[in-house]
C-alpha cells in the first residue's frame, strides 16, 4: 500500500473534468510556473497523509452528487510525481464504477520502457487526462516554467496514441502565452492528436498572488493585467 | 338551527367538468386538487411573455417602488384610519388604468402606504409612523392606549421579572410580543372552490355545535372564537363587492378564481402584520382552473400568464410598517408571502403543474424580486424539464430556494404549505404558532459565567458555579452546558406559552382562522440561534485546547485554541456528531414541558437575517469567534469553517434529522455562476445534481446565490445603478433586495463563504 500526500480536497469541482467533480490536489510539485496559483502545492514535503482506501472512502460521499455525470479528478502539484498512489486510488475508483481524471502537466512523463510500464497500469484507471500545454516553444517554457517541454508534447502524443481521451487546456497570459505564432504552433499539434475532446483557454487571474506572499515568494508577474475577453475569443478562434 | 344537509353542494355550475365527490359535500381542497389536477412534464417553452398591461402596471409599480427607497424605505404611512377589512374603499396600482389591472385589491387605499395596524401594540405602530416621518393621529393614539389593551401590553403586563430579563440580554430574543406572531396560513384556496356563502355555512354550523352544552373555557373560547371568524367572512364580501365582486358563489372561472382567492389574502393582510404572512400552496389550484379555460377555449396562455404575473405583482406590493428594531431583526423589509411550487402527492404522481413554471416565470416576466417567496417543494423525482427551469430562474435570479419535499410529506402530507420562510404547516388543518430562537452560544457563555451575562454585566438566572480552570475540560463543560440548557428551555417555553395566550385573546387572526378548520392542530415553533458556534466550541474543547481569557471580573472575554480541531461543514463526523447531539438534546429539553393550547412543540435551525443580531448580542466563543460579531445564518456552518468545499458543507448540514427539527433547518449558500460550470446548459445541469444528491440525503432546505463576490461589492459602493434596483439575494430563508440591506448586513452577506474554485 501506498501512501499519498495530499495538499487539500475540493469537493465541488464542476469544470475540472464532465459534471459534478471531487478534485483531490496532491502536495509537491517540480515545475516553477510563474502564474501558479497554487505555489503552496510546490513543497514535496508536507501534505495529509493519506493511504488510497481512506481517501477513496472519503471522496465516495459525495457519489450522491456525482450520478452518472461527476466522479474524481486528481491535480496538484503534479499528480504524476505520485503515479503509484494514484493509480491504486484510481484502481479503487473503477471498481466502485466511478469516472476518474488526471489533471496534469505531463512534467514527470518519460517515455523509457520502465516508466512506460507504470503509466500504462495508470492509463488503464484513468478515464480522461486533462493536459496543461503551457507554451510550444521549449525555451519559451523552460523560461516560464523551470522545465522544457519535450516529454509533455510526446505525453500528448502518446495518450493519443492509445486513444485515451483527454481535455488541452492553455494559460494565457497577456504579452507571454498569447502570441499568435505559439498558439498557431499549439493548434498544429493539437491536429494531430485524434483524441482531444475539450480545448480550453484559462484566462490567466491573479487570486492566487496572496498565496505568493504568504509564502514570502517574490510574485514573477507583478503588474500583468488578466486577459480581456476579447483576448480569450481571439485565442479560442486561433486553437478552434 | 344550524346544520349540514346531506349530499353536494350546489355551485350553480362554478363546478362543472370538476371530478370528484368527497370535496363537494365538505370542505376539502385537497380532495379536490387530487382528483383535478394535470401533471406537466413538458419544457418551459409554452411560457408567455408579458402582456402590454402588464408591463405597463409594473412599469407604475417600480417608479413607486424607486420612490419609496428614496424616501428611507417607506412610501407614505397611514395616520387616521385602523386598518381592517372594510376600512378603506377600492385602491388600485394606478387610478387612471385600474382597467389594467386582472386582479384588483390593495392593503389601503394606494399601493405602498402602509397601513395604520394598532392591535399588535400601540407603541410600535406609533413608533413605526413616526420612524419615517409621520404622526398617527392624537385620538387614535389614546383609543388604543387607554381604551384598549393590545397584545403587547398584555404580555409585559404578564411577563415575570426573570423573564424580561432573558428578553433584555438576549439569551432569548425576536419575540413575537412586539410584532405580530404571524406563520398562520389561511386556506385561501376555500374562498376560490366555495365561495364565502359556503364557508360561513359550516362555521356556523361549528360554532353551533362548538362544545356539549356545559361552558368550560375552551368551548367559551372556541365559541367567540367562531363568532369572529364568521364576522371577518361577512366583511371579506363587504370588501370585495367595494371592488365590484360579488365572492358569495364559487369562482366560475379562472379570473374569478385568481381573484377570489386574493381576496381571501388580502382579507389576512388587511388584519394582521404578522412576521410572515405566507400565501401558500395555491399553485397546482389554480391551474386546475386555468387548465379548465384553456380547455374551454375561454382563456389563452397570455391570459393565463397575465392573470398570474397581476396576483404575483400583488403579492410584491404587501408591505407593513414596522420598527427599526425588527428590521434590524428581518433586514430588507420582508413579509413573507411565501408560494410554493412543485412537490409531490401522496399517491406518488409528481404535482408539477403548467402554473409551476408560470409562477417562476414572473420573476422574468417582472425581473427578479424577493416577494413572494418562492419555494420550490423539491424532490429529485420532480420532472427533469421542471428541476433544469427551476435550477435556470436560479442562475439567473438568486431569487428562490428549495425543500425537500421527500423530508416533509411523511409529516405533513401532501397539502402543506410554508407558513414562514420554511417551516412547513398542513394547510387549512393546522397553525403554526411562531416562537423565534434562543441563543445557544450565550447559553454556553452562561455556563461557563455561571449565568453572568457578558455583555450586559447582570446575573440571568440563577447564580450557578462558574468554571474556573485556565484550560476548558469538556466533560464540565458539557454538564453545565446541560444545566443552562434546561433552564433557558424552561423560560424560553414559558415565554412562549404567555405571548400566544395573549396573542389569542388580544390580536386573533380572524380572518385567517375563518379559512381554517376549528380543530386545527397547533404546532409550537422554537429556535435556536449560535447552531454552529457551539458545536465548533464543543468540538474546539473536545479535539484541541482551549485557554480562557478571562476580565478582572472572572467573566470570560476571549479563548485561545491551541491545535486543530475538526469543524462543522467539512463532513467530519467527529464535529457533526456534536451538532446532532446538540439539536436532539436542546429539543428533548423543549418538548417535554407543557405547551400552549396542547400545540406540538417543533424547533427549528434557522435565524433569518438575526444572525447578526444575536451575534452582535454575545460575547467571544471557544470557536474562536471573536466578541459581538456575527453568528453564521441558521444551520449554515460558520465562515472560513469550511474546508472541503460545498459538498463537504452540504453534507455536515443533511446529516440533522428534519424530524427532530420540523420547524425547519435553513441552509444559504453562494455560488459563483463560473464555478458551476462552462455555460448554462451545464451549470443547469451541475445544479440540478447538487440539489438531487443534497436533497437525497434527506437534507431539507438550501437558499441558491449564484454570482461572485464582485457583483456584490459594487452593488454596496454603487446602490444608483439601474442593474441593481432588482438585483436580489437569498438570505436565510427569505429573499431580499440587496441594496435595501444595511451596510452592516451587505457586510456579513459578503463575508459569507463564495463557494468558487480556483
Amino acid at each position: 500500500m501506498v501512501t499519498g500526500f495530499v495538499h487539500s480536497i475540493e469537493s465541488f469541482g464542476l469544470v475540472d473534468g464532465p459534471g459534478v467533480r471531487c478534485v483531490v490536489f496532491l502536495q509537491g510539485c517540480r515545475m516553477r510556473c510563474k502564474y501558479c496559483h497554487n505555489p503552496d502545492t510546490w513543497s514535496m514535503t508536507g501534505g495529509k497523509a493519506w493511504t488510497a482506501e481512506a481517501l477513496f472512502e472519503k471522496v465516495y460521499r459525495y457519489k450522491t452528487y456525482w450520478r452518472d455525470n461527476g466522479g474524481i479528478t486528481v491535480s496538484g502539484g503534479e499528480a504524476l510525481l505520485q503515479m503509484e498512489f494514484v493509480t491504486e486510488f484510481f484502481q479503487i475508483a473503477k471498481k466502485n464504477h466511478i469516472h476518474t481524471a488526471l489533471d496534469t502537466s505531463g512534467e514527470p512523463f518519460r517515455m523509457d520502457a520502465e516508466y512506460l510500464e507504470r503509466f500504462n497500469r495508470l492509463m488503464e484507471v484513468t478515464d480522461l487526462f486533462i493536459l496543461d500545454i503551457k507554451e510550444m516553444d521549449s525555451e519559451k517554457h523552460r523560461a516560464l516554467t523551470g522545465h522544457c517541454n519535450e516529454n509533455i508534447l510526446q505525453l500528448g502524443q502518446y495518450l493519443s496514441d492509445h486513444g485515451k481521451k483527454m481535455w488541452v487546456r492553455h494559460v494565457l497570459v497577456p504579452g507571454i502565452t498569447n502570441q499568435e505564432d505559439s498558439l498557431k504552433a499549439l493548434a498544429a499539434y493539437l491536429r494531430k492528436l485524434k483524441t482531444v475532446s475539450r480545448t480550453e483557454i484559462l484566462p490567466y487571474h491573479t487570486m492566487g498572488v496572496y498565496k505568493w506572499e504568504n509564502l514570502g515568494i517574490p510574485y514573477p508577474l507583478d503588474g500583468v493585467p488578466t486577459p480581456t475577453i476579447e483576448e480569450v475569443t481571439a485565442a479560442a478562434a486561433l486553437l478552434a | 338551527m344550524p346544520m349540514t344537509k346531506p349530499g353536494a353542494f350546489d355551485s350553480k355550475g362554478a363546478w362543472d367538468g370538476f371530478k370528484g365527490r368527497i370535496w363537494r359535500e365538505e370542505i376539502n381542497v385537497r380532495d379536490f386538487i387530487q382528483k383535478n389536477y394535470t401533471p406537466y412534464d413538458g419544457d418551459e417553452s409554452f411560457l408567455a411573455e408579458p402582456t402590454e398591461a402588464t408591463k405597463k402596471l409594473w412599469d407604475v409599480v417600480q417608479v413607486l417602488q424607486k420612490e419609496e427607497r428614496a424616501r428611507g424605505g417607506v412610501l407614505e404611512c397611514e395616520t387616521k384610519v385602523v386598518s381592517g377589512l372594510t376600512a378603506y374603499g377600492p385602491g388600485y396600482i394606478c387610478e387612471d388604468g385600474k382597467e389594467l389591472e386582472k386582479i384588483v385589491g390593495l392593503q389601503t387605499d394606494k399601493p405602498l402606504k402602509r397601513a395604520f395596524m394598532p392591535y399588535g401594540g400601540i407603541r410600535m405602530a406609533v413608533q413605526a409612523a413616526e420612524t419615517y416621518g409621520y404622526e398617527i393621529d392624537p385620538e387614535l393614539k389614546k383609543i388604543f392606549t387607554t381604551y384598549v389593551t393590545t397584545h403587547n401590553d398584555a404580555v409585559f403586563g404578564a411577563y415575570t421579572p426573570e423573564m424580561r430579563l432573558a428578553r433584555k440580554t438576549h439569551v432569548i430574543t425576536g419575540l413575537p410580543d412586539t410584532y405580530g406572531r404571524g406563520r398562520i396560513v389561511g386556506d385561501y384556496r376555500r374562498v376560490a372552490l366555495y365561495g364565502i356563502d359556503r364557508l360561513i355555512e359550516a362555521k356556523k354550523v361549528a360554532h353551533y355545535r362548538a362544545g356539549c352544552g356545559n361552558m368550560y373555557d375552551e368551548v367559551i373560547r372556541m365559541r367567540e372564537e367562531i363568532s369572529q371568524q364568521l364576522k371577518a367572512l361577512k366583511e371579506m364580501k363587504e370588501m370585495a363587492k367595494a371592488y365590484g365582486y360579488d365572492i358569495s358563489c364559487p369562482a366560475k372561472n379562472a379570473r374569478e378564481a385568481v381573484q377570489w382567492l386574493y381576496f381571501g389574502y388580502l382579507a389576512a393582510v388587511k388584519t394582521q402584520n404578522g412576521a410572515a404572512m405566507s400565501v401558500g400552496r395555491i399553485s397546482t389550484f389554480l391551474d386546475i382552473y386555468i387548465q379548465r379555460d384553456l380547455e374551454n377555449g375561454t382563456l389563452t396562455e397570455s391570459e393565463a400568464q397575465e392573470l398570474i404575473d397581476h396576483l404575483t405583482m400583488k403579492f410584491r406590493l404587501v408591505k407593513f410598517a414596522r420598527i427599526p428594531e425588527y428590521n434590524q431583526l428581518f433586514s430588507g423589509d420582508p413579509t413573507w408571502v411565501t408560494l410554493e411550487v412543485a412537490g409531490t402527492g401522496l399517491d406518488g404522481r409528481n404535482m408539477v403543474t403548467k402554473n409551476d413554471f408560470r409562477f417562476l416565470h414572473t420573476l422574468e416576466n417582472m425581473g427578479p424580486s424577493p416577494e413572494p417567496n418562492l419555494t420550490v417543494l423539491y424532490s429529485s423525482r420532480l420532472p427533469e424539464t421542471f428541476k433544469k427551469y427551476a435550477a435556470q430562474i436560479s442562475i439567473d435570479t438568486s431569487s428562490i430556494q428549495y425543500e425537500n419535499d421527500d423530508v416533509m410529506k411523511p409529516e405533513w402530507g401532501d397539502d402543506y404549505s410554508i407558513c414562514c420562510c420554511v417551516s412547513a404547516t398542513k394547510t387549512g388543518k393546522e397553525i403554526q404558532l411562531f416562537g423565534a430562537r434562543a441563543n445557544l452560544a450565550k447559553t454556553l457563555l452562561y455556563a461557563f459565567n455561571g449565568g453572568f451575562d457578558e455583555k450586559h454585566r447582570i446575573q440571568c438566572g440563577p447564580e450557578m458555579e462558574r468554571i474556573t480552570s485556565e484550560y476548558a475540560d469538556y466533560d464540565e463543560v458539557v454538564e453545565k452546558f446541560d444545566w443552562w440548557m434546561d433552564w433557558l428551555a424552561d423560560i424560553y417555553v414559558n415565554v412562549l406559552n404567555l405571548i400566544h395566550y395573549m396573542h389569542d385573546k388580544y390580536y386573533y387572526e380572524a380572518a385567517e382562522m375563518a379559512l381554517i378548520n376549528n380543530d386545527c392542530e397547533r404546532s409550537f415553533a422554537t429556535g435556536i440561534a449560535g447552531f454552529s458556534h457551539v458545536v465548533d466550541s464543543l468540538s474546539a474543547i473536545k479535539y484541541a485546547k482551549v485557554k480562557i481569557i478571562r476580565d478582572e471580573e472572572g467573566i470570560t472575554k476571549d479563548f485561545e485554541i491551541e491545535g486543530d480541531f475538526p469543524r462543522y461543514g467539512n463532513d467530519d463526523e467527529r464535529a457533526d456528531e456534536i451538532a446532532t447531539w446538540l439539536l436532539r438534546t436542546f429539543f428533548d429539553k423543549i418538548r417535554r414541558r407543557h405547551t400552549y393550547r396542547e400545540s406540538k412543540p417543533s424547533t427549528s435551525i434557522l435565524t433569518i437575517t438575526s444572525n447578526v443580531v444575536y451575534g452582535e448580542a454575545t460575547g467571544a466563543t471557544p470557536d474562536g469567534r471573536k466578541a459581538y460579531t456575527s453568528f453564521a445564518p441558521g444551520a449554515s456552518p460558520s465562515y472560513g469553517a469550511e474546508e472541503n468545499g460545498l459538498l463537504a458543507s452540504l453534507n455536515s448540514v443533511a446529516k440533522i434529522p428534519y424530524h427532530w427539527a420540523l420547524d425547519g433547518i435553513s441552509n444559504t449558500q453562494t455560488i459563483s455562476p463560473d464555478a458551476l460550470g462552462h455555460d448554462l446548459d451545464e451549470r443547469k445541469n451541475n445544479l440540478v445534481q447538487i440539489l438531487d444528491g443534497y436533497f437525497d440525503q434527506d437534507a431539507h432546505h438550501l437558499n441558491v446565490n449564484v454570482f461572485g463576490k464582485e457583483k456584490l461589492l459594487d452593488a454596496m459602493e454603487h446602490p444608483e445603478k439601474e442593474e441593481y434596483q432588482n438585483f436580489t439575494i437569498r438570505v436565510s430563508g427569505y429573499a431580499v433586495k440587496f441594496i435595501s440591506l444595511t451596510r452592516k448586513q451587505q457586510l456579513d452577506v459578503i463575508a459569507r463563504t463564495c463557494h468558487a474554485t480556483l
